[in-house]
């Protein structure tokens, strides 16, 4: 069975990859969509062939799971679709980090031998314990970093907060301070992974994460935010990548580095677009350019429709006009 | 301890990065929302991690965590795909006339 299973992570991952090639071009991209969905039907069937779980909550979560998603995604309005996919991608987000709370109470509450041991047993694979307590705090973070940055990019893109940079003095001290102190916490657990505070420790890894994705998103404009959600997709891929590190899973890992990779790649791409560096857009030019303060600022106002999104949703304009005018055209041909 | 298992994951791990920036080179503008949301609903393969917390043996304070894992990443998986799907066949339209 194992190796049938890691067979099918071998498929799955190859469906990715052309998953992911077929959506860069406009002639196969819906075709590659269809297939990258195909890799992950695998990857899940695959996962269930492992055995053992508790049915009766795999089978109601995906249920609900698909559901939700499936029923929001069908209603939302061409428009509202940029920020629906910021809203999935901080569920994705929130989802490691879960999976990493729910591993690191697993730790706790078994002990830690026992937790390796039964990881080995099940993935033929040994880790020291503070591999996967760092793997544990790593997750975590990114995910949580991910969820509260998507959902700020959610709310500034649907209006629910206004879009305009919400600029304060020290927010990058700040982030940079955050960052910092949430990268000592996780040494910390790595160190001590099985210490009797060590949840305390990780309760407040939680928190920090999920400061430091509002701290980064709020000073961000709403015209930014296309590159915003961009950015976090290849977080929330680095956080899946992290969780396979945590249960040793070869297709997370694999899977999710492939989207951490190639959504920065398109980061850097839709950045270019607009003719604008990562650091430019992430602070505001502010220091970018050696305290250069005629460099941009904030927001790129000047011209909105050049953002991706506002290119995507001219094009969506575009083309329901020219659907409209398409049978005027016919009647009145001579 | 026998380290090379880890080291092969960690290998797959290099190798996945640099694929992963090789793979999109020139797309063009328009793609790049669906790009991205596509991209994105692959991101939520965090739902094996999830199911896999479900294991019927694990304490039931894990399995309630991971349950709520499982939804997540679901609705991230099945609403990324559809949405997806849903831009992609707007240029569709657009293509044909």
């Amino acid at each position: 069975m194992e190796i049938l299973i890691n067979l099918l992570y071998i498929v799955s991952a190859i469906l990715f990859i052309f998953g992911i090639k077929w959506l860069g071009n406009a002639a196969t991209a819906r075709r590659g969509n269809r297939l990258s969905s195909v890799g992950m039907l695998l990857a899940v069937i695959a996962t269930l062939l492992y055995g053992g779980l508790d049915w009766k909550l795999v089978a109601a979560g995906i249920l609900l799971g698909s559901v939700i998603g499936l029923v929001v995604a069908l209603r939302v309005k061409m428009t509202g679709m940029p920020e629906l996919v910021a809203l999935f991608n901080g569920f994705g987000g929130l989802a490691s980090l879960l999976v990493g709370a729910a591993e690191y109470h697993k730790l706790h509450h078994r002990g830690a031998e026992d937790y390796i041991s039964s990881l080995a047993a099940q993935t033929g694979i040994t880790v020291p314990l503070a591999f996967a307590a760092v793997a544990i705090s790593l997750t975590i973070l990114v995910g949580g970093i991910t969820f509260t940055g998507s959902l700020v990019a959610w709310a500034k893109l649907s209006e629910k907060i206004s879009g305009r940079p919400w600029v304060f003095a020290g927010r990058k001290s700040l982030g940079i301070f955050l960052l910092l102190t949430a990268l000592a916490g996780a040494a910390i657990l790595g160190a001590q992974p099985a210490a009797p505070w060590s949840a305390g420790l990780l309760i407040g890894l939680v928190a920090i994460a999920l400061a430091i994705g509002i701290v980064i998103t709020l000073p961000i404009g709403g015209g930014d935010m296309p590159v915003v959600i961009s950015l976090l997709n290849s977080l929330s891929g680095v956080a899946a990548a992290l969780a396979g590190f945590i249960i040793l899973n070869n297709v997370l890992v694999v899977a999710g580095c492939l989207v951490g990779a190639s959504g920065m790649i398109l980061t850097i791409i839709m950045c270019k677009a607009m003719n604008r560096s990562i650091a430019n857009v992430l602070f505001g030019g502010f220091g970018a350019a050696g305290g250069n303060q005629t460099a941009a600022t904030g927001e790129m106002k000047a011209n909105p429709w050049k953002t991706p999104i506002m290119c995507w949703r001219q094009r969506a304009v575009w083309s329901s006009f020219r659907a409209m005018a398409w049978p005027w055209r016919r009647h009145s041909m001579p | 301890m026998e380290l090379a298992p880890l080291l092969l994951l960690l290998f797959a791990f290099t190798l996945a990065l640099f694929l992963g920036f090789e793979l999109i080179a020139k797309v063009p503008s328009q793609l790049h929302t669906p790009l991205m949301s596509g991209s994105n609903a692959i991101s939520g393969i965090t739902v094996v991690g999830a199911l896999l917390a479900l294991a019927a043996n694990e304490p039931p304070f894990a399995r309630w965590i991971g349950f709520a894992a499982v939804v997540l990443a679901t609705i991230n998986v099945v609403g990324g795909y559809a949405i997806t799907d849903r831009m992609l066949a707007m240029f569709k339209r657009k293509e044909k006339p």
